[in-house]
This record gives structure tokens, C-alpha cells and sequence, in this order.
């Protein structure tokens, strides 16, 4: 038979050879080097944005400065972040997603909203509709979604954040139109998810169905995906159909303390968020389709922005975890819409 | 007693305490962690999960689809391991290296492609519409993502059974008067049935966790069209990380269980051919 001797040592041989080849490495270059973790559809507007912050940077002497990127859903990256991706700043889709990391890894204090103006937020956007050219259906507005024979494409509310948004926009229009009334709310939005055939498990996966696989008569989106999605294919094969009230979809910046301050960025990583209020940043988010915080930059692009009537989640539900604990938490609202009998 | 015997090949002890570390590096110990983490869950909680409608719904239709998918594998990559093994003919190198492409290529891609292909204003999925057939969004759609990447599976697993299969053995069964059903049932099949068994559950296995190729065909309705592994992502989306792990831990069950019992049946067959 085998010598179990000789067997326990050669796996403690290998035992220590993996275990002693961690720990190494480290920042040897010269420069700083920034990580901003993003969420998917920022991709080219970061890549502006690192440009111009980086050129002006290194324009004020304090040496050279590479920005790595990141991009994926918003909640993946999160849980990236969570679970050790060395992030300095995290640009997510919403607040819930950065309250996680808060939560969970304690990188950052729970009060990180209220650092940086506008609720963290440089930029904003809204929920709008795509429609096909000539607006076929005759949409409108919110009633227009609710018809019967009316397909709406919408990502799945629980695995994408874009989705949630789009969720909660419905939902909250109409709260408002009813008076606060929850079971008239509910079943508006049931109705609206009636008319949804197919739940992409993503934002993108939606627009794609909607543009290439020529399904469903509207997209509800985020203002910015509308106006990239006409670039990017046929811009007069779509219209796109501003609502007489949505939300204000609130995509927040933050500051990764812990992990700034362990990699001695923390200098750049403020001066890279402020950079995004400044009315430089402010003109390249506007020219990227987000709305921007500046009143100037939005005068600048006036006709890129209707004016809308526009509520906060906090308003229509009292924040991101009460919206969550309700709609999409197991069991709730958005859950009930599918059950059998409802 | 042990008797001391001589190997020819030495190195059992270093081979055998690499194996042991390497399978526990790579394998057990990411599951038992699986495991770990889920039973951070109380067993009310951990039950109420399990026994969820959409938990119960999307377990029987991922293990559903990939049975299907799985055994419409089995008959047809027989076909194809047989040509590819027995046939001459013009192009079969590049028949051979189609069957290899569902591999290779990243599952999203091959997901995507199946969706505008199958869609209903895809040129497949518009022929089979106007017969009344709808692919995308339905659970067919998943079952035939679920065949395109578990095809090679089945044909590798083939490939070597049938290559070792002597054509004289037909020839004695035909000159002994079977016909040529009887042949197949009684000559070729029982000799292949363990590589058969081995290609299903392999396809099977990974059908059943798949989720790149699936997502895009699927249209992910609740309680129609959402697999298990759209669940565990939902949750993970949510920061759920325990119902996550506890749905984990019941398909790493599940598939457990089900391939043991392949096993056997792989077993069986396999002894039943020897003895007979």
C-alpha cells in the first residue's frame, strides 16, 4: 500500500507552497492610480469624464494619474465590491446598491449621502418610453401602458436596478394620481406588468429586444439608454415619449473611505467626484444625455430635456428599503402581481 | 493482512496526495462553503424558501428542460457520433469541429444568437410560428438552448464506444439472422448504453445549471419561464446571499442525487453487457 507518511507531507509541501504565494505586490509606480466602479451604461461617459479629469490633474503638477474602469450591473458590482474589489470610488444606478456596500462591508459610513451635494448625485435621469416611429399605439403617457393589447418591455425588477426604477415609476405615478390610494396603485402596475411579455434579466437586454427583435410596442427605460438607443440604431426608427410625470432616477456617486485611504487615493478620489459637480463635468454629463445638477448646463442642452413633473423614491415610498421590503423583497408586491388567483 | 506488492508505475503516494489536495482546493472546498453559508439559515426559512411556488416552479422546469434537452441529445448525437465514426465523406473534419463550437463559444453569445434566430420575426422562429410552434420565451426555447450546448457532450462521450465497436460483430449478428432492429437492440446498443448514459449526464449536468444561454431565450416570466439559476440570481441581486446559497445547496443536491442515480444505472449496464 502507500506510505500515509510520505502522502501527509507532500500535501503539506503543496499546502505551504500555496499558502506562502500571497501578499505581495503593491502600488511600485510613480503615478496614482484610480478604480471607479460603475454600472453598465456609463461606460462612455466615464471615458469623457477620466479624460478631462485626468488632463487637468496632471496640468496642476501633482503627477500622473490612470482611472480604471469597471462596468457591469449596478448590484453585481456591488457585491464585487463587497466581497473585495478594491474600488476608490463607486458610481452605481442606485442608492440601495452603494447602502449595501455600507452595510455589509463597512467601507464607507452609513450616512455617505449626505457628503456630496444633490444627495450624491452629479447627474440624474428619469424614466421615459421608447416607441416605434410614427408612435403606432398612440403613447402618451402612463394610462397608454395599462391598455389591454399595449406589450410593454421592461427588464425583471429583481435582477436588474434599471428595472426597479422603472417599477417604481409606474407605481409611483399612480400613487399620485390616486391619492395615495395602495390598492388602486396595485393594480395599475399589475396591469401594466400584464402587458409585459418577456423580462430581461438586464436593462441592455431589454433595449435589445425591444430594437433588434422588433418586440413590444413601448420600452420604458432611463432617459439617457432612450437617447443612446436611437443613436445607436436608426435614430428615426424610434420616438421617444416623455410622460407627463415619472421618477427621478437618482444614480449616486461615493467616496470607498476604507479602501482610499489604505491605497493613499483619497486626494484624487475627491478631487475625481467634485470634478463631476464642476461646470466642466456638468456639460460632459449633459452631453451624455444624464440630466444635469448645474441649472447652466441644463439651459445649455434645453431641447435634450422636457420639462416633467418629477417625484423622488423617497417620496412615493420612503426610500430604497422600504421600496425594497415591499415590492421586491420574496412574497412582495412585485411577486404577488404572478400569483395564480391575483 | 496487507501484502506488499510491487507496482510498475511508481508515485501512488505523491499522485494520490495531489489528487486529494487538488479535488479539495478546486472542488470541495468552494461547495462546502456553499454549504456553510447556507446553514447560517434557520430551518424555518430555509424550508419556506425551498417550498417557495417560484422556487418549486423554476426547479421542475431547469430539471424538466435539461432532461429533455439531455435525452433529445442522446438519440441525436448518436446519430451523429455513428456518421462521424463510420462514414467517409467530404467535409467531416469540419463536421467534427462544428460539434465542438457550442464549447467554445461564451454561452451569452450563443444565447443571443438563438434568440434572434428563434424570436418570432427570426427567420426560424417566424417559419415555426406561422405552423403554431412559438420557441423564444417559452419553455421549448430553453429546452433548445439546452440541446445546442450539451450536444458535444454527448458526441465526444460516443465517439471512443463506437470507435471500439467491431463492424464484424454486426456481421456475425446479421449472419446469425437478426434483422437489423434487432442488431441495433440487441448488438449495438447494450455495447454503447454506458457511454450513452455517461454523454446524457454530462449534458444533463451542465443543463441544469446553465444560465448565459438561457436568460435571453427564456423571457424570464415568473412561475412560466424562470430557471432556477435566474432565482439565485434575483437573490444575489438583492443582497440575499443566505436564500441564495440555500437554493445553491439544493440543486448541488438535487444534481448530486440524480447523477448517483445515473451512476448506478451506468453501472448496471455496464455490468449486465460484461455478463452477457
Amino acid at each position: 500500500m502507500y506510505n500515509p507518511l510520505r502522502l501527509l507531507s507532500s500535501l503539506a509541501f503543496l499546502v505551504c507552497l500555496a499558502g506562502c504565494g500571497g501578499s505581495s505586490g503593491g502600488n511600485g509606480s510613480s503615478g496614482t492610480t484610480l478604480r471607479n466602479v460603475s454600472y453598465d451604461p456609463t461606460r462612455e461617459l466615464y471615458q469623457e469624464i477620466n479624460q478631462a479629469f485626468s488632463r487637468q490633474w496632471e496640468a496642476s503638477g501633482t503627477g500622473i494619474l490612470t482611472i480604471e474602469q469597471s462596468h457591469g450591473g449596478s448590484g453585481k458590482q456591488a457585491r464585487a465590491v463587497i466581497d473585495g474589489l478594491e474600488a476608490d470610488v463607486v458610481t452605481l444606478a442606485l442608492a440601495y446598491d452603494v447602502d449595501a456596500i455600507a452595510e455589509r462591508s463597512r467601507l464607507l459610513p452609513a450616512d455617505w449621502q449626505e457628503r456630496l451635494p444633490n444627495n450624491s448625485c452629479p447627474y440624474t435621469s428619469t424614466i421615459v418610453f421608447l416607441v416605434r416611429k410614427g408612435n403606432p399605439k398612440g403613447i402618451r403617457d402612463w394610462e397608454d401602458l395599462a391598455k389591454p393589447g399595449t406589450a410593454v418591455i421592461t427588464p425583471h425588477p429583481k435582477t436588474s436596478g434599471g428595472a426597479r426604477w422603472n417599477y417604481l415609476a409606474a407605481w409611483g405615478y399612480a400613487i399620485k394620481k390616486h391619492g395615495g390610494d395602495e390598492a388602486k396603485a396595485r393594480e395599475f402596475v399589475a396591469a401594466v406588468y400584464r402587458n409585459v411579455p418577456v423580462l430581461d434579466s438586464g436593462a441592455r437586454g431589454s433595449t435589445t429586444t425591444f430594437a433588434q427583435r422588433k418586440l413590444g410596442d413601448v420600452l420604458m427605460g432611463w432617459e439617457n439608454e432612450a437617447y443612446l438607443a436611437r443613436k445607436e440604431f436608426a435614430a428615426d426608427a424610434f420616438e421617444i415619449v416623455v410622460p407627463s410625470v415619472s421618477i427621478k432616477a437618482e444614480p449616486p456617486v461615493a467616496l470607498i473611505d476604507a479602501v482610499a485611504e489604505r491605497r493613499g487615493t483619497r486626494k484624487a478620489a475627491q478631487a475625481y467626484l467634485q470634478f463631476l459637480y464642476s461646470p466642466e463635468g456638468q456639460e460632459i454629463v449633459a452631453r451624455h444625455y444624464y440630466r444635469p445638477y448645474l441649472l447652466e448646463a441644463i439651459e445649455r442642452h434645453r431641447g435634450n430635456f422636457q420639462p416633467l413633473e418629477l417625484f423622488t423614491v423617497e417620496e412615493v415610498c420612503g426610500g430604497w428599503k422600504a421600496a425594497h421590503d415591499k415590492h421586491f423583497r420574496d412574497g412582495g408586491l412585485f411577486d404577488q402581481i404572478y400569483q395564480p388567483g391575483k | 493482512m496487507i501484502v506488499k506488492r510491487r507496482r510498475f508505475i511508481p508515485g501512488l503516494g505523491l499522485t494520490l496526495g495531489f489528487t486529494v489536495f487538488y479535488l479539495s482546493v478546486i472542488v470541495l472546498v468552494p461547495l462546502w462553503f456553499l454549504v456553510l453559508r447556507s446553514s447560517a439559515l434557520p430551518w424555518p426559512q430555509l424550508w419556506e424558501i425551498v417550498t417557495d411556488t417560484r422556487t418549486v416552479a423554476s426547479l421542475r422546469l431547469t430539471l424538466l428542460a435539461s432532461l429533455g434537452a439531455a435525452g433529445f441529445n442522446a438519440a441525436m448525437g448518436f446519430v451523429v457520433a455513428w456518421s462521424l465514426v463510420r462514414y467517409q465523406f467530404p467535409g467531416k473534419r469540419v463536421v467534427d469541429a462544428i460539434v465542438d463550437l457550442p464549447f467554445a463559444l461564451p454561452t451569452a453569445v450563443s444565447g443571443i444568437a438563438l434568440t434572434a434566430i428563434y424570436s418570432s420575426n427570426g427567420w426560424l422562429g417566424g417559419i415555426l410560428e406561422r405552423l403554431g410552434i412559438r420557441v423564444a420565451f417559452t419553455p421549448l426555447g430553453i429546452t433548445v438552448a439546452l440541446v445546442f450546448i450539451g450536444l458535444p457532450f454527448v458526441v465526444r462521450a460516443l465517439e471512443p464506444a463506437l470507435e471500439d465497436l467491431d463492424p464484424a460483430v454486426e456481421e456475425a449478428a446479421a449472419i446469425l439472422g437478426a434483422d437489423r432492429w434487432q442488431t441495433f437492440r440487441r448488438v449495438i446498443l447494450p455495447a454503447v448504453a454506458p457511454a450513452v448514459i455517461s454523454g446524457f449526464t454530462m449534458a444533463f449536468a451542465r443543463a441544469v445549471g446553465e444560465y448565459g444561454s438561457v436568460v435571453f431565450i427564456s423571457g424570464n416570466m415568473p412561475l412560466k419561464t424562470e430557471i432556477a439559476s435566474l432565482l439565485i440570481i434575483a437573490k444575489l441581486e438583492q443582497f440575499d446571499y443566505a436564500g441564495a446559497t440555500a437554493l445553491g445547496t439544493l440543486m448541488l443536491a438535487i444534481a448530486f442525487v440524480l447523477l448517483l442515480a445515473i451512476n448506478l444505472l451506468q453501472w448496471w449496464s455496464a455490468r449486465r453487457y460484461q455478463r452477457s
